[in-house]
């Protein structure tokens, strides 16, 4: 019962996430990796940031560890279009 | 065929090395390095020290990128420069010639100058093998002393505490960064810092640090108090590496003088990065900045001048962001406290003592000018740090809300959000 409400929520917060991307604001990044170290997917959010594209890779679950884990506040959920423009 | 020579991996001489590739692609690139990990994250170094990331994360280059760009890597150091033959002399004797120099070492903490500064036990964290070497060092339960005001001072207090150290931090006054915080927020960043163990001794300076055969013990302070210590963090602000350009005889200040293209006196050298001190083409004068990301723009403009364009460097809005005392804390445009009596001050949080959740805490203080916000610091949540740099670039007029700021400031900082949806954002 309780395991079915938690899974629930955690639903809830991946269908409010639907289309959204992981987008860096590049020039908050120091690269010091806190956020590709804590991806569970192992994708290398780091190179996104750098290059302040939104991570499109299609193993982004937009669980949100790294936005969280940033320690300058460089990354965002954002709605972005088929190329990455707003 | 050009040969390009950067002295220093750091982010400006790596970021010079990728744009100079990029614009001459059949150049020759060498790159001169006497730190024996290469490049990696300095900002990064931080993290590393409190457990945050492991040492691997901090290497944000792939193999396969730094192969890519084709440099010719040279371990070594630099010890002179030949200007008239146009080489670098390095500490083994090689000879390399080279077409345009860049000159990128950086900058170390200065060192102390105390009685005992000699002594085993007193770090630094200027480097990779300086955060290996503290993490040699360190011991549960054993006492550290940090001293310095700043955010490497609190990355070495963290980094200590993290690894169970009772960390002493000695302050020179009465409270922390009272350069940049205002009242409030220092005491906000102290009060977390004693909530996690932290010791802080106020108007405490070192007069001698004290030990037994070469490795430190204790130290002494200034009022006489000894404080054993095995460990002692200084973070007392940095000194450019000037060293070699000094010697070749450019034109040195605090650090290396350069004009807005990053040209040193000298023909065919340059200079970026913490060692640089660029001139501001608004006000004329000189300045070191000693921030990363200022590294990183100084790299891609010394690296593009070189490589055959001639742009000048514009000194940007100031903005800086760190993690202090836990707390995501963005400083944009000039937040220095009480400097202009024409700039009306708003703020909102920062009540440590109101909020139940230490984690809940953020800290708003919006500067307005007369007709433009100044300045802005944002302290944990972040939600209006990007709304506020916005407005803040964009220099938005804001002189139509200046009176109800000033007739109820309480409500100022929601004033000003609610202006910027309603006249700003779109």
């Amino acid at each position: 019962m309780g395991n079915s409400r938690i899974s629930s929520s955690i639903l809830q917060a991946y269908i409010a996430r639907a289309g959204l991307h992981v987008v860096p604001d590049a020039k908050r990044c120091m690269q010091c990796g806190i956020c590709s170290f804590n991806c569970p997917m192992h994708i290398d959010v780091r190179f996104y940031a750098r290059h302040g594209l939104p991570n499109l890779d299609s193993r982004c679950l937009t669980c949100g560890e790294c936005v969280a884990r940033c320690p300058r506040g460089t990354l965002r959920f954002e709605r972005t279009g088929p190329v990455g423009k707003d | 065929m050009r040969r390009y020579m950067i002295i220093g991996a750091g982010v400006a001489g790596l970021t010079a090395a990728e744009v100079i590739r990029r614009n001459d692609p059949s150049g020759e690139v060498t790159l001169v390095n006497d730190d024996p990990h290469g490049h990696y994250s300095r900002p990064g170094l931080g993290y590393y020290l409190n457990r945050t990331v492991p040492e691997r994360q901090l290497f944000h280059r792939s193999a396969r990128e730094i192969r890519e760009l084709r440099l010719n890597y040279v371990y070594g150091r630099a010890d002179a420069l030949s200007l008239d033959s146009h080489r670098v002399i390095l500490q083994d004797g090689r000879r390399l010639a080279y077409d345009r120099l860049l000159l990128a070492t950086g900058a170390r903490a200065t060192p102390p100058d105390f009685p005992g500064s000699e002594l085993n036990g007193l770090v630094k964290l200027d480097t990779l093998e300086d955060a290996r070497h503290i993490l040699k060092l360190v011991r549960r339960a054993r006492p550290a002393v940090v001293i310095g005001g700043g955010i490497t001072a609190l990355e070495l207090v963290e980094g200590l505490h993290a690894h169970g150290m009772c960390v002493h931090y000695f302050l020179r006054g009465d409270r922390f960064w009272a350069k940049l915080l205002d009242e409030t927020e220092s005491r906000l960043v102290e009060g977390r810092l004693a909530a996690e163990g932290i010791r802080l001794h106020y108007r405490t300076q070192i007069a001698r640090a004290l030990g037994k055969r070469g490795n430190l013990d204790a130290v002494e302070t200034q009022a006489d108090e000894v404080i054993p210590c095995r460990v002692l963090g200084v973070a007392m602000g940095v000194c450019p590496k000037t060293e070699l350009a000094q010697e070749a005889g450019l034109a040195t200040d605090r650090g290396v003088l350069v004009n807005e293209y990053l040209e040193t006196s000298a023909a065919d050298v340059f200079a970026a990065g913490d060692v640089a001190q660029v001139r501001d083409s608004c006000t004329g004068q000189h300045v070191v900045e000693t921030l990363w990301p200022t590294a990183r723009k100084h790299g891609e403009l010394a690296g593009a001048n070189m490589a055959g364009t001639r742009t000048a460097y514009v000194r940007e809005l100031s903005f800086n962001v760190a993690r202090v005392a836990g707390l995501i804390t963005s400083m944009i445009g000039s937040v220095e406290c009480g400097r202009d009596p024409a700039v009306l001050t708003v703020t909102r949080g920062g009540n440590a003592s109101r909020s139940a959740d230490m984690g809940e805490i953020s800290r708003v203080r919006i500067l307005v000018g007369e007709r433009a916000i100044v300045g802005a610091l944002v302290m944990g949540d972040q939600a209006l740090s990007r709304p506020l740099e916005h407005m803040i670039r964009a220099q938005a007029d804001v002189s139509s809300i200046r009176p109800a700021l000033l007739r109820d400031p309480e409500a100022g900082v929601d004033l000003i959000a609610r202006f910027y949806l309603e006249e700003v954002a779109h």
